[in-house]
């Protein structure tokens, strides 16, 4: 049920001009009122993209926040790759990673 | 009055994100392709655009997720996407809360549809909209189908959608036209973006084109999402505007272009 409320967590943020300033302004507050782990908690605040895909999060939110932290294209789709290397397979979703880590598809 | 025009197209943000990181003779292809789209629908002279899209948690969130939802506001903003990511700068789109109430009735006899007098409008509206109108002059009814969220709308569902929509135009004196936007087979958001299945598009395409029923609803989700990837859900708008329009299909523009995510697509399809 956690890896809903990090995904409200994303959705809000997308989508919430307010939630952004706060977020902005006072992460961790934000932070504190969505029922997570420690672990997905941490990612959040870390704004760890790589660890954050691995929990589950859908790519269509997590493309979107980590644009919101101006995080460029390619290296969004790196440091996914490089998150499953460091935490293992897409624990959760519909997005899981098809091919080989260490492959490069486009971008 | 009817339904007078009906098409499909990608939504991909890369088309207007990443433009320049593309092959330029692709890029000018698929633009050209959707210059030739929005010729073919103002050429219709359409009252009102429906357009019927696959969001991407812009609205619907799976604390209430709806299978499917019509717009009913008198004015709708977009993108929500940052404006410098998405290269599409923010407008607000004109709409008719009184048309959109009449559709919704009319389908409403035959399939349970949400309605929303809000809704911000994602890349999957918004890059459409920035080809086939690029003035922002059209009427748009913004339209969805649960394509991200399982359990997703059954692909009969998603048929049975376009036809009260066909049923719904044609109860109206407007002019209506009818535009599905989404991908094929493409993973897009994942570090496979870019990964795509060209002759299962073509395969796709082909059932489409013929607006072959019983091919296009052979589908299960456990072998789209193998073969065609998460994105591949999105067939559903293409399948809801095969089953709206009734006639063969034209693809005006196909070629995978792997920057955009996405087999890149502009269709139209004969109003029967």
């Amino acid at each position: 049920m956690s890896l809903y409320y990090l995904s409200k967590l994303m959705f809000d943020l997308n989508r919430d001009e307010a939630v952004k300033a706060r977020f902005a302004e006072d992460a961790s507050r934000v932070v504190g009122n969505y029922a997570l782990t420690e672990e997905e908690r941490g990612a959040v605040l870390d704004g760890d993209i790589g660890l954050l895909y691995v929990l589950g999060v859908n790519g269509q939110l997590l493309m979107h926040y980590a644009a919101l932290l101006g995080v460029e294209w390619s290296d969004y789709l790196q440091r996914m790759r490089d998150g499953v290397k460091q935490h293992g397979p897409v624990r959760a979703g519909i997005y899981a990673l098809t091919t080989s880590p260490d492959e490069k598809v486009a971008g | 009055m009817s339904l007078v025009f009906a098409g499909v197209c990608s939504h991909a943000p890369g088309i207007t994100g990443r433009e320049d990181r593309a092959p330029k003779e692709l890029r000018d292809g698929l633009y050209a392709g959707y210059e030739r789209m929005r010729e073919d629908l103002w050429a219709t002279k359409p009252d009102a655009l429906i357009v019927l899209a696959a969001e991407h948690f812009a609205n619907f969130f799976m604390d209430n997720m709806p299978p499917f939802a019509l717009g009913m506001g008198d004015a709708y903003d977009g993108p929500i996407e940052d404006v410098d990511w998405l290269r599409i700068p923010k407008r607000t789109v004109r709409g008719d809360a009184a048309l959109s109430q009449k559709l919704i009735k009319q389908v409403l006899q035959t399939v349970d549809v949400a309605y929303c007098e809000e809704w911000k409008f994602d890349h999957g509206i918004m890059v459409p909209l920035h080809f086939l109108d690029p003035d922002n002059r059209l009427t748009i009814i913004p339209g969805n189908i649960n394509c991200q969220g399982p359990p997703l709308t059954p692909l009969h569902r998603a048929w049975a959608l376009g036809e009260a929509l066909r049923q719904a135009a044609d109860s109206v004196p407007q002019r209506i036209a009818l535009v599905g936007t989404g991908g094929i087979s493409h993973w897009p958001a994942t570090p496979d973006s870019g990964r795509i299945d060209e002759a299962w598009d073509r395969d796709f395409l082909d059932r489409w084109t013929r607006n072959d029923k019983a091919a296009l609803l052979s589908y299960t989700d456990e072998q789209t999402y193998a073969e065609a990837g998460q994105g591949g859900f999105e067939i559903r708008t293409f399948i809801a505007t095969a089953a709206a329009a009734g006639g063969q299909g034209k693809v005006g523009f196909y070629a995978p272009i792997p920057i955009y995510a996405v087999g890149c697509t502009t269709a139209t399809m004969e109003i029967a």
